[in-house]
């Protein structure tokens, strides 16, 4: 049996989505750009699928590009701004908590001679809207702030800097990844420019994302070929990955009124009873201003790990902000940035639930998690200060 | 990442863990920052070590070099156990993932410190033992045992 709580990492594609994607590999596979029927037929299953994501954000279809994921329209987005608007500045302000995707375009472009203002946050994570005033300068060219962020699912106020960066005339992009699917989103009423997606991250498949970008603003190719997607993103479209997208994103969107309750209510229970059952642990992100699925728990005296390793061993995928699941030294920039010394970065879980997640599974963690940070913490040199010391102030 | 079978199951069963209240020599090494404490406690008894525990904050390969390093040391004469290195604790395990090479490389740091422990405590010099760089234990823990 398997738990999976990684839903922040990538969800697993939906049958139904996945057998609407079938014809087009093997029977409907013509090349939408070609002029016979089975192409023609493509052309407008791909605009019956940009209509349904744009309806999923309250965009307009053809404000929708289709991208090979949520880091090309990251990518596409800042570097296209950078460059089009690079006369009238060349100041970008993003957050410190981003995703790679945004904050390596960002320091790319540092290297290109654009100044980053990366806004701190406050203990949840929480971006200022009075920081962001701050940040702005005359050369400002473009905010972006992620909607929510993917390891400690704090959700950013977007639509205050967006009525903020509208009424300053400041392109406004947010990374909304995580977000799209999850919580509802209106790109109109948040006065959001720009807003990048990724098909997996709601049970659509993976290699397929898009970029919204509002009526007007126009900017440079970051894939230059073919007049695909109106000639702003070349390249042969993904056919069977954006209708699956497409019906992904219409039944995300659709279940939203009955599963982020349902969602938030496992969160909170799962939340609520480690935090219960486990001493020295605390919840990382904000309790309320949060993503419906995600929870994450840093356990002090021990380490990421080591914690994931004896979950798998019960089942249960899970994942970590610690140095060695990252591969550097360095824990999590995100819980660094929420104030977390390093040693109790390290000791983080994330554990993210989604649309096949049942209650019966977050009972399973429930009972599961505590005895592995038991088990590991009677192993720990750290843990064994901190009795000796319980013991000396009794 | 991928873990050898000997590695898992040096984790999931690690040998030694443990305290030895009248060890004759205690060593810790590495830092919290990164993410890797290891404390080794050896019973030296007429120049052999006859018992060795061990108590680690890490990551899977951390708990496991620790305690297989634990293991390669019982028994052995001091001499002998100045030879485990770090290469000798990984082959034991059948190999490390490269960015786990330094769990090994701490685990024969902890046995030295530990055996230098020893040394200062009993006035003895080991040949090719060198004061640990890395032992956090030294203006923590002697204090206490004196």
């Amino acid at each position: 049996m398997e738990y999976y709580f990684d839903n922040a990492a990538t969800t697993a594609v939906r049958p139904e989505v996945a057998e609407a994607m079938v014809q087009y590999f093997t029977k409907s596979y013509g090349n939408p750009s070609s002029i016979y029927k089975i192409a023609q037929k493509n052309k407008t299953a791909v605009e019956r699928a940009r209509g349904q994501v744009a309806e999923a954000i309250n965009a307009n279809a053809n404000e929708i590009y289709f991208t090979a994921g949520g880091s090309e329209a990251d990518n596409w987005a800042i570097k296209g701004v950078a460059e089009s608007y690079g006369d009238k500045g060349k100041h970008i302000i993003t957050s410190c908590i981003e995703h790679h995707a945004v904050l390596h375009t960002c320091e790319y472009l540092e290297t290109k001679g654009y100044e980053v203002t990366y806004l701190p946050v406050d203990e949840y994570g929480l971006v200022s809207l009075d920081d962001v005033k701050k940040a702005v300068r005359d050369d400002t060219i473009l905010i972006t702030v992620m909607f929510a962020n993917n390891e400690i699912g704090t959700i950013e106020p977007i639509a205050e800097i967006g009525a903020f960066a509208r009424e300053k005339g400041i392109l406004f992009h947010t990374d909304a990844v995580q977000a799209v699917g999850h919580v509802p989103i209106d790109v109109k009423a948040m006065n959001i420019d720009m807003l990048s997606m990724s098909g997996h991250k709601f049970y659509g498949p993976k290699g397929v994302g898009a970029l919204y970008m509002r009526k007007g603003i126009k900017i440079t190719p970051l894939i230059h070929g073919g007049a695909q997607e109106r000639s702003r993103r070349a390249g042969t479209e993904n056919v069977p990955g954006i209708i699956g997208m497409g019906l992904a994103a219409e039944l995300a969107v659709k279940e939203l009124d009955k599963e982020m309750p349902r969602l938030t209510a496992l969160r909170d229970k799962l939340i609520n009873s480690i935090l219960e059952k486990v001493p020295y642990s605390r919840l990382n992100g904000h309790p309320t201003k949060r993503l419906p699925g995600n929870a994450n728990i840093s356990f002090e005296y021990i380490e990421g790990e080591s914690i994931l390793l004896l979950l798998d061993y019960k089942g249960i995928c899970a994942s970590s902000g610690s140095a060695c699941t990252s591969g550097s030294l360095d824990p999590s920039h995100v819980l660094l940035a929420i104030g977390l010394p390093h040693e109790k970065a390290h000791g983080s879980v994330r554990l993210t639930m989604g649309h096949f997640t049942t209650e019966e599974q977050v009972d399973y963690v429930i009972q599961e998690l505590p005895p592995i940070i038991e088990r590991l913490r009677m192993m720990s040199p750290l843990y064994e200060e901190i009795l000796r010391k319980n013991k000396k102030g009794e | 990442m991928q873990y050898s079978e000997k590695v898992m199951d040096h984790f999931m069963n690690p040998r030694n863990v443990g305290e030895i209240e009248d060890a004759s020599g205690v060593g810790t090494v590495g830092n919290a920052k990164c993410g890797d404490i290891m404390k080794v406690y050896l019973k030296i008894e007429d120049g052999i070590v006859k018992d060795a525990k061990f108590k680690t904050f890490g990551c899977g390969a951390a708990v496991a070099t620790s305690s297989m390093a634990t293991e390669l040391i019982k028994g052995k004469t001091i001499k002998e156990a100045m030879e485990i290195t770090n290469k000798a604790v990984m082959e034991a395990l059948d190999g490390l993932p490269p960015i786990k090479v330094h769990c090994s490389c701490l685990a024969e740091e902890a046995l030295h410190a530990a055996l230098w422990d020893y040394a200062q405590k009993n006035g003895i010099v080991i040949e090719g033992l060198e004061e640990p760089v890395n032992d956090i234990s030294e203006h923590e823990e002697i204090p206490e045992e004196e």
